[in-house]
């Protein structure tokens, strides 16, 4: 199962270098890693996707714990939450294709980012589904880049991660 | 005070207590062994950095303190690894401290370059790039801190050139350790202390494994309580060797691929299994979903990544096993399961340890006579193979401390070196590193600094001209096709002479005792090049991947 894990960590050079090293080394899978400042100065937040049965969620969550520059670590897939990434497309679009991309794009409430004569380029959040969806929508006109942030993912309120 | 980066690392290292550092000078370095000159700190000069790394784990072994080594940048540092590895899978406490290239020069490829916290993240509990001197002290306190706190384990510190040169404030004693990400958890959770004493007392078929937490903890007085409180036969695992005194009716002596068959089979037959700062290693459970299963488990362990690591437990305790073991007695009582022991009793008594003496030296033999040699506090140090597995078995063990081997790693070429360590820090005792003539060779420039030191270590070289354990092997699984492991033979008499130690040549058997009596009695380094029969196996053992019930050999 995949699971969302959110780790608090020491913001310093070379902290993102020993978690993905650890994943690396104990053979865990790593879906998505995305990395960002926090709500505190000098703490930076990683959100994990992470494959696994319990078991293996267990270790990971661990390892991850034994980190010196690891501050918290919240497995937060069974929490009520908020997950969202970010994708950049750049879809050949002419005249005679553009006014049907830009239906879809209303439809999934994503902005244009770039106008040319031979593509656009798109901006859209949400979640996985809501991305794979619009993708899949648009692939028949030509995908010519795709670049994707990775899942970042929030507790609703009143829980938080501190 | 003002002072520089050297100045402020040989100062800090006085206020740790350190007394004395194993190292290799380089250009890196050099500022820091120029302040280290007339320091008063005693500075052990090893011929390899690999050896320096093992006697700073040889040192913390034997005396339970923090070892430190130095090296410089670049080869010195990767030279330092395996040593560094070998801290770490055993949970040693040391503190490395590496010289790196200047800091406008890191990522440029300069001259002795190397990634030494790169390449050390993945064996070390925690490292540093100390890019700025003003976080220098603070750094090499944490660094101590962490080495030596919580589950123990090597620390390292990589000091780029400019930052020993350059000069901040050093005021040691004022600086206040708060690490957010690291607060060990000590004294275990009283409800899990209590669930684990009522399985206990609940229990018909109890068995203790003790590991090597156990020693690192200090706890052998607390564990000799609680077996004996409630009459629990202890069976430890390799790195638990010591724990608990071997000559105890209640001692099961160690388990695993090499161990003893009454602790095997005590292990796979008990109802409740107490596991105390072990790690469930391959070696020890063997086959691991068929290990004890029909035991409850407790797991008592300071690093709570290794509960349900490897084996899933019912009840794990989380903290210092003295701590918990403290509490835990008090919630135990007194009992004798009566079957059980006997059964225990039976086991032993029917399956001794054993092998045939001939006419040529038997290894076997060797260990049996520097047992009865040695005096009481000897500290056995070994190489590892063969000769480890001999010495974990025909030598009886009764103290923490005093078995120092190579266990997670298995590296060969720790024995020596580490033997030098643990004498510097144990004077008093005598030390005996058990080699085979295959690791001896992997270290074997250390007589160098035993010499130059004058410190009195003695090897007793179990020389079966071959890769003895890797030869065993492929004797009983790949059809004695022996593979790069028969090797030509060495005098290691005469290699130690030429250094300058004694070196005693045994052929016969006859000649044995007074040999190890008079290496052990010489007042310096000494070699016994013991010659024994090649195609000698240790036996019992269990075959890779089985069930540690399935023991071939012994009786």
């Amino acid at each position: 199962m995949r699971h969302t894990i959110a780790v608090l960590v020491e913001n310093k050079s070379g902290v993102l270098a020993r978690v993905s090293n650890l994943f690396r080394r104990r053979g865990y899978n790593i879906e998505s890693i995305t990395v960002g400042k926090s709500e505190r100065e000098g703490i930076a937040r990683i959100t994990l996707e992470v494959d696994g049965d319990e078991l293996v969620i267990e270790q990971v969550t661990k390892q991850l714990n034994k980190l010196i520059d690891v501050i918290k670590v919240s497995d937060i897939t069974h929490d009520e939450m908020i997950e969202r990434e970010l994708m950049l497309i750049k879809v050949s679009a002419d005249a005679s294709t553009r006014a049907e991309i830009l239906q879809i794009v209303n439809i999934f409430r994503a902005n244009v980012v770039d106008v040319s004569p031979k593509a656009l380029v798109i901006e859209i959040t949400g979640d996985r589904d809501k991305l794979e969806a619009f993708e899949a929508l648009l692939r028949p006109f030509g995908i010519k880049e795709i670049a994707c942030t990775g899942k970042v993912a929030m507790v609703r309120h009143p829980k938080e991660i501190k | 005070m003002r002072l520089t980066g050297a100045q402020i690392v040989i100062e800090a290292l006085k206020h740790e207590g350190v007394e004395v550092i194993f190292g290799i000078p380089g250009g890196a370095v050099i500022d820091i062994y120029d302040a280290l000159y007339d320091s008063g700190i005693r500075h052990i000069l090893a011929h390899h950095e690999q050896g320096a790394a093992h006697m700073a784990d040889g040192y913390a072994r034997a005396t339970g303190k923090v070892g430190v080594c130095f090296a410089t940048s670049g080869p010195g540092a990767t030279n330092l690894t395996t040593g560094i590895a070998n801290a770490y899978m055993d949970s040693v406490p040391i503190v490395a401290i590496t010289g790196q290239v200047a800091t406008h020069l890191i990522g440029k490829d300069a001259f002795q370059e190397a990634d030494t916290t790169g390449i050390s993240a993945p064996i070390t509990k925690h490292n540093y790039l100390v890019r700025d001197v003003n976080e220098l002290a603070k750094t090499i306190k944490e660094a101590f801190y962490i080495a030596r706190t919580g589950r123990p384990g090597p620390v390292l510190i990589d000091i780029p050139k400019n930052v020993q040169t350059a000069t901040a404030d050093f005021d040691y004693s004022s600086i206040e350790i708060n690490i957010r990400g690291y607060k060990p958890s000590t004294t275990g959770h009283i409800r899990q202390i209590k669930e684990a004493a009522r399985l206990i007392n609940e229990s018909k078929r109890p068995c203790i494994l003790a590991g090597g937490g156990v020693i690192s903890s200090g706890a052998s007085e607390e564990l000799f309580k609680l077996a004996t409180k409630a009459n629990i036969p202890v069976a430890t695992t390799f790195m638990g060797i010591g724990s608990f005194p071997q000559d105890h009716p209640l001692s099961l002596k160690s388990a695993g691929m090499h161990g003893n068959y009454a602790a095997n089979y005590a292990l796979m037959e008990c109802d409740l299994l107490i596991a105390i700062g072990c790690r469930f290693s391959d070696r020890t459970t063997g086959k691991v979903d068929t290990f004890a299963t029909k035991a409850k488990k407790i797991h008592i362990d300071i690093d709570p990544a290794e509960i349900n690591k490897n084996v899933i437990v019912d009840v794990p305790i989380v903290g210092d096993a003295k701590i918990i073991l403290k509490t835990l007695i008090e919630y135990v009582q007194e009992k004798k399961e009566e079957d059980w022991l006997s059964y225990i009793r039976e086991l032993k008594e029917s399956h001794p340890l054993t092998y045939s003496d001939g006419t040529s030296i038997k290894p076997q033999l060797v260990i049996e006579k520097i047992f009865e040699v040695a005096p009481d506090n000897t500290i056995i140090v070994t190489e590892v193979g063969q000769n480890q597995m001999w010495s974990a078995l025909f030598y009886i063990h009764t103290k923490p401390r005093h078995f120092i081997s190579s266990g997670g790693l298995g590296t060969m070429g720790f024995g020596f070196p580490a033997s030098i360590g643990a004498k510097i820090g144990r004077p008093d005792a005598l030390v005996v590193d058990i080699a085979g003539d295959g690791s001896f060779l992997m270290n074997i420039q250390e007589l160098a600094t035993a010499v130059e030191n004058n410190i009195p270590v003695k090897v007793v070289v179990i020389n079966n001209r071959a890769l003895g354990m890797v030869r065993q092997w492929q004797e009983l699984f790949y059809k004695k096709r022996y593979s790069a492991t028969i090797l030509k033979e060495v005098n290691f008499a005469e290699v130690a002479k030429a250094f300058g130690a004694k070196g005693i040549r045994v052929t016969e058997k006859e000649a044995l005792v007074s040999a190890l009596k008079s290496a052990f009695e010489y007042p310096g380094p000494a070699v016994v090049d013991v010659v024994v029969e090649q195609e000698e196996n240790v036996l019992p053992m269990v075959p890779p991947g089985a069930p540690i019930d399935q023991i071939i050999g012994g009786k």
